[in-house]
């Protein structure tokens, strides 16, 4: 399996470190129902047969996250991007797809 | 028919022409008291325990292949109780008991070897650490030794004791572990449950699970629709996609283990050994190859097959604990799918629907688990509720704070 990383481009992934779904986001602490919601966001997964958004720490090369969409079915790689440009809602300008 | 010595000379004599199959091809029927999912070892053997400790006999085992085609037939067969938490040591420790007596109640050989299994370790820190499992092991009934270098240098002299970087200081020995044969226990049980009249169904795969109003009414397979009171899943590596037919998410990441096994030599190891430096496992089997794994590979994954990092990653540990290793070629290599949850701890528990029942979580430690998986999943079945040994794997410790987590890792499952 090999990454595009959109910085260091095409590496094995023996370079990153993975962190697991993407998608869960970090509840309102101060929510009425923040204790059920942090145990959901902490321990349950939709685990998906198929395509996965997930997160992606590229340990040996740039330091970047990355947020990876694979199938994990295949381990086809279809888009990559910077994690930050996700949280910043940027448009897709790094993504890089195979 | 019995298997006896008695009845394999008489077979024989008779040319071997009348053996008979070891259980029927069942057609499903409409209705079964009990359906069980998933006809690997853990399914079988829930199957059987069912008929054999509870007196339920119309039930089904839907299998979506042929039954061990899955985890069953992809594991290095090794089985222990060297746990340190007191609910996971008093759980495997039934295994292994069940383990014991296993041949007799199944009438069937599963080639179970007491052979011990060897734990190194390598450091101060991890002796203490080791001494520590020993002896909550022991606290709990368990066989536990801690050997020296000297002692363990006796039993294994082909390692390498004074790699610069990891040397070997000693072991922790349960002599009671060893390995079983991994077919022979899906066979077994398969023989055992079908002679007590529960149904086989292979080439069955579940589609959809019928419920009303908050109970289970039954499954939707391709073979049609089968009607039934209680539904038990037993499909680790696929648990969330069983789970997501009833509306539920679970606590479980699907990721991939892979396994490896050298060409036949003549016997060079007579226990099951653990690298405590780097994660490395390695056995013998009967035909002489050697039996070997290793970590996950660490991403979410339904492929059966991992990655080349992984595999160098493995196999540099064992050349680096037994150097002689390196002389040898790889005849193959596999992956099997991994339920991790999030606390490395299995789940064998009833669900939020009436009468649909979970077993599943194994991680990377289902085959040991095989016997007290199935007895304890055949007591909460049949009671409605889970016994005291398997009191502890609910499916809502997590939200809870009851975690069972071996080694301390926190809701990580690529780390346990």
């Amino acid at each position: 399996m090999r990454i595009v990383c959109p910085y260091c481009g095409e590496r094995g992934n023996e370079e990153f470190t993975y962190q697991g779904d993407a998608s869960p986001t970090r509840p309102d602490p101060a929510g009425a129902d923040a204790t059920q919601k942090f145990a959901e966001y902490v321990y349950l997964r939709d685990n998906p047969r198929g395509p996965q958004r997930e997160l992606w720490y590229h340990a040996a090369g740039c330091h970047s996250w990355l947020v990876v969409t694979r199938n994990t079915i295949s381990h086809e790689i279809t888009h990559v991007q910077f994690a930050r440009d996700v949280a910043n809602g940027a448009t897709p300008a790094t993504e890089v797809g195979r | 028919m019995k298997y006896s010595a008695l009845s394999l000379v008489y077979e024989a004599l008779r040319g071997n022409a009348d053996w008979k199959p070891a259980w029927r091809d069942a057609q499903p029927k409409a209705e079964y008291d009990v359906i069980i999912v998933g006809g690997g070892g853990h399914g079988l053997a829930t199957a059987h325990y069912l008929a054999k400790e509870h007196g339920l006999s119309n039930v089904a085992v839907l299998e979506k292949g042929w039954i061990g085609s899955g985890n069953a037939g992809r594991n290095t067969t090794i089985i222990r109780s060297n746990y340190l938490l007191t609910p996971n040591i008093q759980f495997y420790e039934w295994s292994m008991k069940l383990w014991e007596g296993l041949e007799s109640d199944l009438n069937y050989n599963v080639m179970v070897s007491q052979r011990g299994v060897v734990n190194l370790y390598h450091s101060d820190a991890q002796r203490d650490a080791f001494a520590r499992r020993g002896n909550a092991m022991r606290l709990n009934g368990v066989d536990a030794e801690l050997l020296d270098r000297a002692q363990i240098r006796a039993m294994l002299p082909f390692l390498d004791y004074d790699n610069a970087r990891f040397p070997i200081h000693g072991a922790l020995l349960q002599r009671r572990g060893g390995t079983a044969r991994h077919d022979a226990v899906v066979w077994g049980y398969a023989r055992a449950a079908d002679r007590r009249g529960v149904d086989i169904i292979q080439n069955c795969e579940v589609t959809g699970l019928v419920i009303r109003n908050g109970r289970i009414a039954g499954v939707e397979t391709t073979r049609g629709n089968i009607r039934a009171a209680k539904v038990g899943v037993a499909v680790a590596g696929n648990t969330s996609r069983l789970a997501a037919m009833a509306g539920l998410r679970m606590p479980i990441e699907a990721h991939v283990i892979q396994a490896f096994v050298t060409e036949g030599v003549k016997p060079a190891i007579d226990c099951v050994l653990t690298f405590g430096a780097g994660h490395f496992y390695i056995s013998q089997s009967d035909k002489g190859g050697l039996v070997f794994g290793g970590d996950l590979d660490g991403y979410n994954t339904y492929a059966q097959r991992g990655n080349l990092p992984t595999v160098e990653d493995i196999i540099e540990g064992g050349v680096a604990l037994w150097p002689g290793l390196g002389r040898l070629r790889v005849l193959r290599h596999w992956g099997g799918l991994l339920d991790m949850t999030m606390d490395g701890t299995p789940i064998i528990d009833r669900t939020p629907i009436d009468g649909l029942y979970l077993n599943g979580g194994w991680c990377y430690g289902g085959f040991k688990a095989t016997p007290a998986s199935g007895w304890c999943f055949a007591h909460t079945i049949a009671r409605g509720e889970p016994h005291a040994l398997n009191a502890a794997f609910r499916l809502d410790r997590f939200a809870a704070g009851r975690v069972i987590d071996e080694k301390g890792q926190g809701a990580q499952p690529n780390l346990h």
